[in-house]
């Protein structure tokens, strides 16, 4: 019987400590080292475009590791990430507006904020379940959208707030090159504990709850206090995305973080993978990554047989929305378990070669 | 000996439905106390109230003389009473490993903050101890082999045995088995009745059985209780309950009234079939 990572033979752990690392084996821990490595050339090899996309999927994955906690791992459901995301942008900005406090601390503020705010919508959905806290999470995204188009004071009302420059230290960073290793850094470090959250005691409980929840209160697990808790988590990882997001476009506004951008959160996992950790970045990376292949693809078709057969002319834009849509619906159905599945089930597959049956 | 258990005048209704009447039984510390019963009879009912899933209508729980009644499930565990399921409810996608450990949740001390601080705080040290006590009960209950599997695609025996690990992982003092042995063969069900003496000798805890198959039941408790629709019928040493009139007209099915007519009773027999 195959444990869940296929071990080369002849490796044997004498210790415990050797049987609890993050990486399966020595290799797998040396490729994801020489990966980070080659990130961190990142903004020598990469135009400004091609930056400016990494920089995205790296803010975007630290929101949607928020949602797998939620979603993935505590079997939660939540469609008001956006708004979280929205509340830390706007509170990273305030702060670092109109208090002396550098952008450097107000990121990890925001992202504390946030995680009260989580944590207060938390308490009452805690005691809901599947559609019901559906619409408590919709309320959710709503009264905080709403929230931000009143309180002008906070975020400007229906004005785009504007939003500091990273500074520490009085050093400020410009540009993405420098910004770049600012999301890295958070990246790797929200990855890093998540990790090890989940291989630890509140960990365990999280997902004991996602997979039985009336054994794990026999098992002496309090279900409010980690559903709760669960809420609180996501809404801190999507507030720290979304003062990254602040502090990366200089300025904040409302706008694409609505309903459809808590859906993108959710297709962003549900392709990545729920419950993985991996695959969150993978699923991030492949919706962020999406458009731009359509975009290729599309202006490709542009003017060629098939846009003159089917007579597309404008409507050739659509296909983007169109094919995230369809991509969800096709993970759902031959997929669900995510790239993260299918890129196990590939190094299985080389791993035995040719002997794989 | 001092009580471990004491339930008093426990009644439980679902709406017009009477699971439980009146129900008050003691167990003993470092007993292996059985409950039996016909199906029906309400005994899954009052391991629920014990382990706190069921709220009785009425009537007390005392635990090492302190009033569990109002208590969470969770901070039952907590006091140290663990129990296992009738219908398996293993952690499905969790490893065998993991469903053990998540037993010692309430011996653990990290937390969300300590444990994702892992290599600064402790909390890989402690992690790691808590690894060997798992280890112990994997050795006890020769789970060796599968340890790192998936809970969900073991077979049903070793299920039931991951199960058990899972509540002795918590080191209760008062365990409550819910037909361990359901579903067994013969085989499986030596090993089990094996376990159980263990736990209840070698490792001290006051169990709490529900069993149907009356040769382990007979065998290897202490006492015996018997319900019959909700309520208590019988209690004591197993050759009196054995013995008692009442016991062996409801539940071990002796006719000894009206004998059914064996042409009547076929059609009926079929028709449920």
């Amino acid at each position: 019987m195959a444990g869940p990572a296929l071990i080369p033979a002849g490796d044997f752990r004498t210790t415990y400590a050797a049987d609890t690392t993050i990486f399966p084996t020595t290799t797998s821990r040396n490729f994801a080292i020489l990966g980070v490595a080659l990130l961190c050339l990142a903004p020598q090899l990469f135009s400004g475009y091609w930056l400016s996309i990494l920089i995205q999927i790296g803010i975007f994955s630290i929101a949607a590791l928020g949602l797998n906690i939620l979603v993935g791992f505590t079997g939660q459901i939540s469609i008001g990430h956006a708004a979280f995301f929205l509340l830390g942008a706007f509170t990273s900005a305030y702060i670092s507006n109109n208090a002396p406090i550098p952008v450097f601390f107000a990121i990890p503020l925001a992202g504390l904020v946030t995680a009260l705010v989580g944590l207060i919508f938390g308490i009452p959905a805690a005691r809901l379940k599947g559609l019901y806290l559906v619409i408590a999470t919709l309320a959710a995204q709503y009264i905080l959208l709403d929230f931000f188009s009143r309180a002008e004071w906070f975020s400007g009302g229906s004005v785009p707030a504007s939003a500091e420059p990273f500074s520490i230290f009085g050093y400020t960073l410009r540009g993405d090159r420098q910004y770049f290793y600012v999301v890295l850094a958070y990246v790797l470090l929200s990855y890093i504990l998540v990790t090890n959250l989940m291989r630890t005691r509140d960990g365990r409980a999280l997902v004991a709850i996602r997979d039985h929840y009336l054994s794990a209160e026999i098992m002496g697990i309090n279900l409010t206090r980690y559903r709760t808790l669960s809420f609180g988590l996501a809404a801190f990882f999507a507030g720290i995305a979304g003062a990254l997001y602040a502090h990366y476009q200089l300025v904040v506004s409302q706008e694409g973080f609505g309903i459809e951008r808590s859906i993108l959160f959710l297709a962003m996992i549900i392709i990545g993978g729920t419950g993985s950790i991996m695959g969150t970045l993978m699923g991030t990376a492949f919706v962020v990554l999406l458009p731009e292949a359509m975009e290729f693809i599309s202006h490709h078709l542009k003017g060629g047989a098939i846009d003159k057969a089917l007579s597309l002319n404008t409507n050739i834009t659509f296909l983007r929305e169109i094919a995230i849509g369809v991509i969800i619906i096709a993970f759902l159905m031959f997929e669900p378990d995510g790239l993260a599945h299918r890129w196990r089930q590939i190094k299985a597959y080389w791993k035995l070669y040719p002997f794989s049956h | 000996m001092a009580t471990s258990l004491e339930v008093r005048g426990v009644s439980l209704r679902f709406g017009g439905v009477r699971a439980l009447t009146d129900v008050s039984f003691a167990i003993r510390e470092g007993e292996l106390f059985s409950i039996i019963g016909p199906n029906g009879a309400g005994k899954t009912s009052i391991v629920n109230c014990i382990s706190g899933r069921y709220k009785p209508t009425e009537g007390q729980l005392f635990y090492r003389d302190r009033d569990i009644t109002g208590l969470t499930p969770n901070a039952r565990a907590s006091l140290g009473i663990g129990r296992t399921f009738q219908n398996l409810a293993l952690f499905h996608h969790m490893s065998v490993l993991d469903n053990i450990m998540v037993g010692r949740h309430h011996l653990l001390r990290n937390n969300f903050l300590t444990g994702s601080l892992y290599w600064l705080t402790g909390a890989r040290k402690e992690e790691l101890e808590h690894r060997r006590k798992v280890e112990e009960i994997i050795d006890f209950l020769d789970l060796q082999p599968v340890r790192k599997a998936t809970a969900g695609t073991l077979p049903y025996g070793l299920r039931k045995r991951v199960e058990l690990a899972r509540a002795m992982a918590l080191e209760p003092r008062l365990i409550l088995l819910d037909e361990p042995m359901a579903g067994m063969n013969f085989e499986e069900k030596e090993d089990m009745a094996r376990y159980i003496v263990d736990l209840n000798e070698e490792f001290g805890m006051t169990v709490v059985m529900i069993e149907h198959d009356m040769g382990v039941v007979m065998d290897i408790s202490h006492r015996v209780m018997v319900l019959d629709f909700g309520k208590k019928i019988a209690e004591g040493d197993p050759a009196t309950v054995l013995a008692d009139p009442h016991v062996r007209r409801a539940y071990l099915g002796e006719e000894d009234e009206v004998l059914v007519d064996p042409d009547d009773a076929s059609p009926a027999q079929e028709s449920a079939a």
